[in-house]
């Protein structure tokens, strides 16, 4: 039996193809765990759904969402309307899938607006310490003093027509203490590492330091607590819409749908026009709240 | 020591830190981390700084590369006064003048891969194409002993001893004239601490470099260094050439700091000065010669009168009254 092979016909070893692990970046790394985490990937599928759904909402809604039907008014689910009508007989399902679009749109420019100013402001409190930092933090304990609820009532009361736009910058202005307050603590974390008097030390310009040294070393808490936020700011806009000081009617937003079933009769017989947008704001809340965790986690663990 | 030419001259230099108190947060004193110092340094040559924690040695380096701003006094680089400028007039003169830091983790940015890292005081302080500055990034992960593929890679993949090599590369880039060693060693382990020492004196003889070298190892200071100066909580106790300094101690506290060197045999007899009491508190220092609560040979004098430094010969000078004529009364 020949079944030996000859020597020179062994395969050679592929010379190992010293293939250098590729490098990664502190920020690849905390990707790559991020990636690991099942709960945030879970996160990142539900609201991709919603995201999804927010972009092809026209596609999708069986009809206008803000068309009266006054024959219609509080129906029951039919085939012709899957969730039923509202008090206008406006179709309750397209009026879910359109106002999927309404909280992820606000949640998610409320929060760059809101992070724009708070790392603006947190930035230089941080930076230049001394009286410039004076100055913002008391700026910041003064809207922080004043309620929450009470200041975005007043301001949505004064201005006369409330639009999206209009109700983001009301929401950034009144949200932006926390983040800047938590940017500048890193910021001063930060301004003791060895590596800032590093910079320093070669000449860097103000900007450079803070563009090329502290930022790049806030993403994290930056990424995490716009995460968060944003799923605190649907909640908001949900709230705002519920106590009738959102978005006004007829723009569908899941807070206005559950505004429609404010009332005993409706909680009852109705269960149809209220509890999908409360899931769809459970949902989308919970899901980023999963990635905000994740993202933290993937960020904090000092390895 | 023969005519050397002077490259830094520091006259007088004082850091006072604030230290603030009460509700309206005013100033109740101050901590006098560098107080009154005044040295030359030559072109040329390693100027070791030694002293215990606190004594202000890591002070004065960041004093004098204007990391801090000075209270009092002058510094002068080639005879340009630098004690007043601001950061912006300063930016000039640091083409000239860098540091090693301490702590190899912390003083690389964590963000910035190596190669950005190294190429970054080119790009604030030379107009150099990006091809020129890649080159020259290569050449000096080489001259440092580093591979070329390390440009790609970042802090975390290094260990302590290869990351001060970076911090040197980094130091090293937009060839300065004078170097600040802030313990650039005592972080490591002794085994990389001789190679990462040898590496500097390499360079030194290579890019004619100066060193101010500043460490609280005796040892590594005696390797290192042509002269050495003493601190004592803020004010320089004594400084000379090393083999002066090394053999002929004249200020107590040099002498009691050299007897608790540790000497590699057993057999050796030898006499150590033990210190009484601890490093008092920099924000009160004890009046007249801040060593006299600990000093062996303390007098009346010692407890009214600063001592000044004095001249003793081939270099070597000594702020204690024991070697100064008592003042004619």
């Amino acid at each position: 039996m020949e079944t030996r092979v000859q020597p020179e016909m062994v395969p050679k070893p592929d010379i190992i193809e010293e293939k250098a692990p590729k490098s990664l970046s502190p920020f690849q790394l905390a990707m790559r765990r991020f990636l690991k985490n099942k709960l945030a990937i879970a996160g990142i599928g539900i609201l991709g759904f919603f995201v999804i759904i927010a972009i092809f909402a026209d596609v999708i809604a069986p009809h206008d969402p803000t068309a009266y039907d006054m024959y219609n008014i509080e129906a029951k689910a039919s085939s012709e309307h899957w969730l039923g009508t509202d008090s206008s007989g406006r179709d309750n399902f397209s009026r879910l899938i359109h106002g999927s679009r309404i909280s992820l749109t606000i949640g998610f420019f409320a929060m760059m607006f809101t992070i724009l100013i708070g790392v603006t402001l947190g930035s230089l409190a941080g930076y230049y310490g001394g009286k410039v930092d004076s100055v913002i933090m008391r700026a910041t304990d003064l809207m922080l003093i004043l309620p929450f609820l009470l200041l975005v009532l007043t301001i949505i009361a004064i201005l006369e027509r409330i639009n999206i736009g209009i109700f983001i910058v009301i929401i950034a202005f009144t949200t932006w203490p926390q983040i800047t307050r938590i940017i500048r603590a890193t910021f001063l974390s930060l301004r003791e590492k060895e590596f800032i008097l590093g910079a320093r030390s070669i000449g860097a310009s103000d900007a450079r330091i803070i563009f090329r040294h502290f930022l790049p070393n806030a993403v994290g808490p930056i990424i995490v607590n716009a995460t968060l936020m944003m799923a605190n700011l649907i909640i908001i806009e949900s709230a705002l819409s519920f106590i009738g000081f959102g978005i006004p009617q007829p723009t569908p937003t899941w807070g206005n749908m559950i505004t429609e079933a404010n009332s005993l009769r409706m909680l009852e017989g109705h269960w149809e026009a209220w509890l999908p947008p409360g899931l769809a704001i459970l949902l989308t809340v919970l899901a980023i709240n999963f990635i905000g965790d994740g993202l933290r986690d993937a960020f904090d663990s000092r390895s | 020591m023969a005519e050397k030419e002077k490259l830094l001259e520091i006259k007088n230099l004082k850091k006072y830190f604030p230290v603030k108190g009460g509700v309206l947060q005013r100033t109740i004193g101050h901590v006098k981390a560098v107080d009154d110092v005044s040295f030359d340094i030559f072109k040329g040559e390693t100027l070791g700084i030694v002293g215990e924690s606190g004594s202000g040695k890591s002070t004065l380096g960041r004093t004098i590369l204007k990391l801090l701003d000075p209270t009092e006094g002058s510094i002068l680089f080639e005879g340009n006064e630098l004690a007043k400028l601001s950061h912006r007039k300063m930016r000039p003169y640091r083409q000239n003048m860098q540091m090693v830091f301490q702590d190899p983790f912390a003083s690389l940015n964590p963000r910035m891969s190596i190669g950005e890292l190294i190429e970054e005081p080119m790009v604030v302080q030379q107009s150099m194409s990006k091809q020129e500055r890649k080159d020259k990034v290569v050449d000096l992960l080489r001259k440092v002993g580093l591979p070329e593929e390390a440009r790609e890679k970042y802090p975390h993949e290094f260990s302590g001893g290869q990351r001060q090599r970076i911090g040197i590369a980094r130091a090293l880039s937009i060839n300065p004239k004078f170097i600040i060693g802030d313990e650039p060693v005592s972080a490591l382990d002794v085994s990389v601490q001789s190679q990462v020492l040898n590496l500097m004196e390499d360079l030194q003889d290579e890019f004619d470099l100066t060193y101010l070298f500043i460490a609280h190892d005796l040892s590594v200071v005696k390797h290192i260094s042509d002269r050495v100066g003493v601190m004592y909580l803020g004010r320089l106790a004594e400084i000379g050439p090393k083999e002066k300094i090394y053999s002929n101690p004249l200020h107590p506290y040099t002498q009691a700091l050299l007897s608790a060197v540790p000497v590699p045999n057993v057999e050796t007899k030898r006499e150590k000065i033990y210190l009484k009491g601890e490093l008092p508190s920099p924000s009160n220092p004890p009046a007249g010669c801040t060593f006299h609560t600990r000093c062996p040979e303390a007098h009346e004098r010692c407890r009214l009168e600063k001592p000044e430094m004095v001249h003793q010969g081939e270099g070597q000078y000594v702020a204690c009254h024991l070697y100064t004529p008592a003042a004619v009364k």
